[in-house]
């Protein structure tokens, strides 16, 4: 089976958020970037497959030249070779345009299995795998967590709302959405890392690919979050804001 | 002219909560534009739900109804959407931001050259939609410009249910041209992950761990705070996908949602997802150490420090008061 799992470059978690001069993003200069959550699941899938069916699995990232560390820690844990859309104005691009770029990558592989996490952890749209079936025309299914192959295809564990799950049969080739938590994630073996050196990036450039970056769509500013309730911060040393707590949870909340 | 179309959802053969909530928001988006609002329900069996809605201050409602719509899939409602959406020319299509939605929605839009935004937790002047960014560190303001329409799916909790208002509205029907072969995915019946042994959902008392807990061998620094509290221990997401806590304890929309007279976070950042589930909690305490983590925005009383200095220290506290 070959299998291309479509993973982003993201700001590591504790990243600090400052907005930068144009109030559009954030300021990159000082950040840590990581791989995606959901697409280290959905790599994590694509792997577990091949060591069971055999084939190919392919990584795709679309980013500036830093997203190449995400790529090489994916060829790191086990794929077998890397495509890189080379692209500076990502955030310049919504959800279609995105998806446009990396649905033209996809064309000429013809895979059997198109594999995207949820949702991004910067962004957030977690729309990109629905949409790269739309543009494909392939079958999909979203928030799976597990992917089991048929002789007709794929049964798949689906995720629902509030602890409930569903099966889905769907015929390959097909494109899946991974929810995290599926399965435990690997990590890269000093083997692992070694090997990655030696294996296939092929960049691409995004004026190649063709895809128009004309958004329907717009990031007009950002800002940070506005406070719903009038928080009381304690300060003091833990065991002042202790005491404090308990006290305001005994006699002004009274729910001790 | 203009309009908007509202699509609501339905769960076990009722219309759902969250839709009302995204039609109390495509009534006050009419408001705001002066628009007329339509309410779409998809399905096989639509006539009682459609009388419904029938009651509520709408111009119309639509039911969108075909035998292959009994059951939800992708193929079969971007479909009929699609069909609707192009016969009725709305300026607006708002959806429930629900796990069905994300599934099909993004497609529906694309199909149409147009982007959903998604997961709305306002709308403003323009008109503008906020959504969060970042797990919920940052809100963004999204604007839709050209021609088409403009997709929004609203987040779960952002508007009231019972804003909704009343009125009285026709009811239409609408047949999409649908074929079985056009469905490419077969959906199972729903079922639970597991026997469901623990009901946080009726839980007085919570304490709740999120990823600031570093491992798994941490946990009884919560523990004994839960202990101490008498209360249920909770985590988030990441916390359960990492098994360091069975996912039955997990709250948040993939999770239980509960409403607690207490409700202790203690490292959780406070993602969306996760706050959808404790939006019904009497008091939230936050300890975090970035002071700049969204839980601190829905908490009562936020604590800004080292969880493992300053959780023992409540331990010892919530005991001594208790003697």
């Amino acid at each position: 089976m070959k299998i291309i799992v479509a993973i982003k470059q993201v700001p590591e978690r504790e990243a600090p958020v400052r907005i930068d001069a144009g109030g559009k993003w954030i300021e990159e200069a000082n950040i840590q970037w990581a791989m995606n959550e959901s697409d280290a699941y959905a790599l994590e899938e694509a792997l577990q497959l091949k060591e069971k069916h055999s084939g190919e699995v392919v990584v795709l990232s679309a980013g500036p030249e830093r997203a190449g560390t995400t790529i090489r820690e994916a060829l790191a844990k086990g794929a077998d070779r890397a495509i890189h859309i080379a692209c500076d104005d990502l955030g310049d691009r919504d959800a279609l345009g995105v998806a446009r770029l990396l649905a033209a990558a996809i064309k000429p592989e013809n895979p059997d299995l198109l594999l995207t996490g949820l949702q991004s952890d910067d962004l957030g749209y977690g729309q990109t795998g629905v949409i790269l079936a739309e543009l494909l025309g392939l079958p999909h299914a979203s928030l799976i967590l597990h992917v089991e192959k048929t002789d007709a295809g794929l049964t798949v564990k689906r995720e629902l709302e509030e602890g409930w799950f569903q099966n889905i049969e769907l015929p390959i080739p097909a494109v899946l959405s991974m929810q995290s938590g599926g399965s435990k994630l690997r990590y890269a073996t000093l083997m692992g890392i070694k090997r990655a050196r030696t294996k296939e990036v092929r960049t691409l450039s995004a004026a190649e690919l063709a895809a128009p970056v004309a958004s329907s769509v717009r990031l007009e500013r950002i800002a940070l979050p506005q406070k719903q309730k009038s928080t009381q911060i304690l300060s003091g040393t833990a065991k002042e804001t202790a005491a404090a707590l308990v006290e305001k949870l005994k006699f002004e909340a009274r729910i001790l | 002219m203009s309009s908007i179309l509202v699509v609501i959802e339905q769960r076990e053969a009722r219309i759902s909560r969250i839709s009302w909530e995204a039609l109390a928001a495509a009534q006050s988006l009419g408001a705001q534009l002066s628009l007329p609002v339509a309410a779409a329900i998809p399905g096989a069996q639509t006539e009682s739900l459609a009388a419904e809605l029938a009651g509520k201050a709408l111009a119309k409602v639509v039911r969108v109804e075909h035998p292959l719509l009994s059951a939800y899939t992708p193929d079969g409602f971007t479909s009929a959407l699609e069909q609707l959406v192009r016969a009725e020319q709305p300026g607006y299509v708002l959806f429930p931001h629900s796990y069905q939605v994300r599934d099909y929605a993004p497609a529906l839009a694309a199909r149409l050259g147009q982007v959903l935004i998604g997961d709305v937790t306002g709308i403003g002047d323009g008109p503008t939609f906020s959504r969060q960014l970042m797990q919920g560190r940052l809100n963004g303001a999204y604007r839709h410009s050209g021609a088409g329409p403009c997709f929004i799916s609203v987040q779960s909790g952002a508007f009231h249910a019972d804003a909704v208002q009343a009125g009285s509205a026709q009811i239409a029907l609408f047949t999409p041209t649908i074929e079985a072969a056009q469905i490419r995915t077969r959906p199972g019946e729903p079922f639970r992950g597991s026997a469901q042994t623990v009901d946080l959902g009726s839980a007085q008392f919570i304490v709740s761990v999120g990823r600031g807990i570093k491992g798994a061998e941490n946990l009884p620094v919560v523990e004994e705070l839960a202990a101490a509290l008498g209360a249920e221990l909770a985590a988030s997401r990441p916390i359960c996908d990492n098994g360091w806590l069975p996912m039955e304890r997990q709250v948040g929309s993939s999770g239980q949602t509960v409403s607690p007279k207490l409700y202790v976070a203690v490292g959780i950042s406070g993602a969306i997802q996760h706050l959808v589930g404790i939006k019904g909690s009497q008091c939230v305490v936050a300890i975090n150490k970035d002071p700049d983590a969204p839980i601190f925005e829905v908490a009562d009383y936020g604590i800004v420090g080292d969880l493992f200095e300053v959780v023992p220290a409540i331990t010892e506290a919530v005991k001594a008061a208790k003697q």
